[in-house]
């Protein structure tokens, strides 16, 4: 049915809620990038085939739904069940009859498959009652792992374009700049740009045609947020961007999604067509009188594009090389024409925030930085996944108490946060409130909310020589102080944890770093020596370690740590699978011996041991143990 | 130019014929196009330019800019490693290292027999089991070198 009034819309609003109450039950299957790696599709089936079989469907009115991504990655394929609030994790296809024979017909819970808590070892059945999701407030991903992507009536009886159909039957294009401005959104794809503030930018500007663009290259390693959003409600950010293109009088917009997300484009695609079809796209929409169409656009597999001057560029078929800012993009964007781009997160804001009021979304955050975040927490942490919380939370707050505390308990280090062009936060920052000025006061920055956790088996220099490195191959080249800055400081941290390092690096490094931050044409450029400053800032003495004693004391940089087996190892022979060189000899329940010219220092041995009779010491001791 | 093309450019005209003619359509044409051959094989970049209406040298710059497209024919089984940062401090590169004891090519390069092709992306979003292989199309998360051969086989069920 197409819409054609705002009583058609309410009456589909209705029908699509009362179909939802039809089906209390569900068996909700979480069908995100990460429970699809791990098997959710073949779950997903199984439980649609034993639910058929039995006559659960028609008898007990029982619905199996895929949903977007529940942020739990890590313990995916991840199953909930309503209206009980019960969730499983790790879950087989190969279990799930026995699964529809005890949970759902015996209405008795398999502990074996409830989540354990990692601090206290306790089995949690409510999914509300565990921490990870407890100590959520979620906005932009409000209905992901709620609602089916690929049904759009589903996110209907969820409140889908509830915002937009107010926007465009009881507020004017001003009011709703007004709401936005009063929510005081900032831009979530990193910079934290005021949302209503570009609107009225690109607004001012003369001309009949703009564009409204969404930003979903998220190319920060370490975050992926914006694909959970696109996966799991895609349906958020086209209202989004069609609120936001009434309120500019825009009719033409893109999502330029990377490469990287098939399944995003998918769905996508999908709720497009399905918006479409349904009259909430396109020519009218639902009778306004109001037009807007929305294309997506495919990057190219270049991190430089997540810039905005460079993803417009890309955008209109040429290499995505940035230009510099005197020239706003509101004003001169897309085919130089007036253009307001937003990240997804931001876009899957505006439907709430026009729903539920500017305020609404003001009164949580901190004074400068409104509503919640939404963070991707991930790396040597216990619970790992996608997590939305007020701003100014703390990093302790959500290290430990969201994400359970660090791996295998071992010594917290650093979290990185913002990307490449973010910061390493040390420890004794972790009651830092989460905001997009704290974090740039620590020598970090908000980015796409990327949180990686690194524990004592982090090195600092390497990971800063990773990022040295990451950059250098992202960098498009246009401007030489980031494209021959990058080069030249790369080469220094190779020479660093080769055990190549001289004295007076650290101050070439910090030259190198001023010259880019001052120099470069764009953000790529301008952010890039700031995983080394924060680095250098918070861990310089592991620097010097590198430099005068030749030492990794991370013992992760190869060319300087060697590894041998303490006597309590009790020869279990773990190591001995894992080491691809085959380096490890001596007999079973016996104390093994690593031959230090065959090792390659790849720490695989370590990871594994169960006793934890591996150490690492520097490289240059190991002269003097052979003479000994 | 009389040469005669050396593959077949059927595909590439049906592609050409679903876009606009014109320079805003070049990445997602050349992205099907690689789709079509597994990469972009010189004679078609040469249709797509004249079609687009673009000189051949900004077709090749774009073709040379992104990740995405190769001018080398790939393997028939790509095998994608996450390098993402957290990939990377789970140990990603120990991954890299057993494909290349494995398959004897590192990065980037591709087995002679065509089989398979070794990439190394710049995080496919899936952090949250780092580290990530991707076989085809076949996810690996927590992937450990000792598996590899599992991997490569693209069979069974993940353990854990």
């Amino acid at each position: 049915m197409r819409i054609e009034s705002f009583d058609q819309f309410k009456t589909l609003q209705a029908e699509a809620g009362k179909r939802d109450e039809a089906q209390p039950k569900k068996i909700l299957v979480c069908c995100g990038t990460g429970c699809l790696a791990t098997g959710a599709k073949e779950v997903a089936e199984a439980f649609v085939h034993e639910i058929t079989e039995r006559g659960l469907d028609v008898e007990v009115g029982y619905g199996v739904k895929s949903t977007g991504c529940h942020g739990f990655c890590e313990r995916g394929p991840l199953v909930a069940f309503l209206p009980e609030g019960l969730l499983y994790t790790k879950v087989k296809a190969k279990r799930v009859p026995e699964i529809v024979e005890k949970t759902i017909i015996g209405e008795t819970i398999i502990p074996g498959l409830l989540y354990k808590n990692p601090v206290d070892k306790k089995r949690i059945p409510a999914y509300e009652e565990i921490p990870f999701y407890k100590n959520q407030v979620r906005v932009a991903m409000r209905n992901i792992g709620r609602i089916d992507p690929t049904d759009l009536m589903d996110a209907i009886a969820h409140d889908a374009y509830a915002g937009l159909a107010k926007a465009l039957f009881e507020m004017t294009p001003d009011e709703v700049l007004d709401e936005v401005e009063l929510s005081g959104q900032r831009g979530r794809g990193g910079a934290g740009f005021n949302t209503a503030r570009k609107w009225r930018s690109c607004k001012a500007a003369p001309g009949d045609r703009r564009f409204v663009l969404c930003n979903g290259d998220e190319g920060d390693p370490g975050a992926f947020k914006d694909r959970s959003i696109m996966e799991g409600d895609p349906h958020s950010v086209l209202e989004g961007m069609i609120i936001g293109a009434y309120a500019l009088g825009s009719h033409e917009g893109w999502i330029y999604v990377r490469d990287e997300y098939p399944l995003a484009v998918v769905h996508l695609q999908l709720a497009i067509t399905e918006a479409r079809k349904h009259g909430l796209l396109g020519e009218n929409i639902m009778g306004s009188g109001f037009d807007f169409e929305i294309q997506i656009s495919r990057g190219g597999g270049a991190f430089v594009c997540g810039e905005s001057s460079a993803l417009m560029r890309s955008l209109a078929g040429q290499t995505g090389e940035p230009r510099a800012k005197y020239v706003h993009s509101t004003e001169k964007g897309l085919f130089d024409l007036p253009t307001v781009l937003n990240n997804v997160e931001t876009w899957a804001g505006i439907g709430a925030i026009i729903a539920n009021g500017g305020a609404w979304f003001a009164s949580m955050g901190t004074e400068k930085s409104k509503g919640t975040k939404a963070f991707s927490l991930v790396g040597k942490v216990k619970n790992t996944g996608l997590i939305e919380l007020p701003m100014g939370t703390t990093l302790r707050h959500i290290i430990y108490d969201i994400g359970g505390g660090v791996l295998k308990d071992r010594p917290f280090k650093a979290v990185q946060t913002g990307g490449p062009s973010g910061g390493c936060i040390p420890e004794e920052l972790l009651d830092l409130p989460v905001d997009y000025e704290k974090l740039t006061e620590a020598g970090s920055m908000m980015g796409s909310g990327g949180m990686i956790v690194m524990d004592d088996r982090t090195c600092m220099v390497d990971v800063a020589r990773y990022f040295l490195a990451f950059l250098t191959e992202e960098s498009c080249g246009k401007c030489v102080p980031c494209r021959e800055g990058l080069k030249q400081m790369l080469a220094i941290y190779d020479a660093l944890i080769e055990g190549r390092g001289n004295v007076g690096d650290i101050e070439r490094i910090e030259t190198l770093a001023a010259g880019m931050q001052l120099g470069s044409l764009c953000e790529l450029g301008k952010s890039a020596p700031n995983p080394v400053l924060s680095t250098l800032k918070y861990f310089r003495s592991e620097y010097e370690a590198h430099i005068v004693d030749h030492a990794c004391p991370a013992g992760i940089c190869r060319d300087l740590t060697a590894f041998e087996i303490m006597p309590d190892c009790d020869g279990c022979h773990a190591c001995t699978k894992v080491c691809p060189t085959d380096c490890i000899a001596g007999e079973k329940k016996e104390l093994h011996v690593i031959d230090h010219e065959a090792c390659i220092s790849c720490g695989a041995c370590l990871d594994v041991c169960p006793t934890d009779s591996i150490r690492t010491f520097p490289k240059v001791e190991l002269a003097a143990k052979e003479v000994v | 130019m009389a040469e005669q093309p050396c593959v077949d450019l059927s595909k590439t005209e049906e592609i050409l014929a679903s876009y606009p003619h014109e320079e805003p359509s070049l990445i997602q044409v050349l992205q099907d196009v690689h789709r079509a051959y597994n990469y972009l094989p010189c004679d078609v970049l040469v249709r797509v330019a004249m079609v687009l209406d673009v000189p051949l040298a900004k077709v090749f710059s774009v073709s040379t800019f992104y990740k995405a497209f190769s001018l080398e024919p790939q393997g028939e089984t790509i095998i994608k490693v996450c390098m993402g940062t957290a990939c990377h401090i789970r140990g990603a590169g120990q991954l890299v290292e057993e494909l290349e004891r494995k398959l004897g090519i590192g990065a980037e390069e591709t087995t002679e027999d065509l089989q398979f092709t070794v990439k190394t992306v710049n995080c496919v979003g899936a952090c949250a089991m780092a580290p990530v292989m991707i076989v085809g199309e076949k996810y690996w998360g927590s992937a450990k070198p000792a598996r590899m051969e599992k991997y490569l086989a693209g069979g069974g069920e993940d353990e854990d």
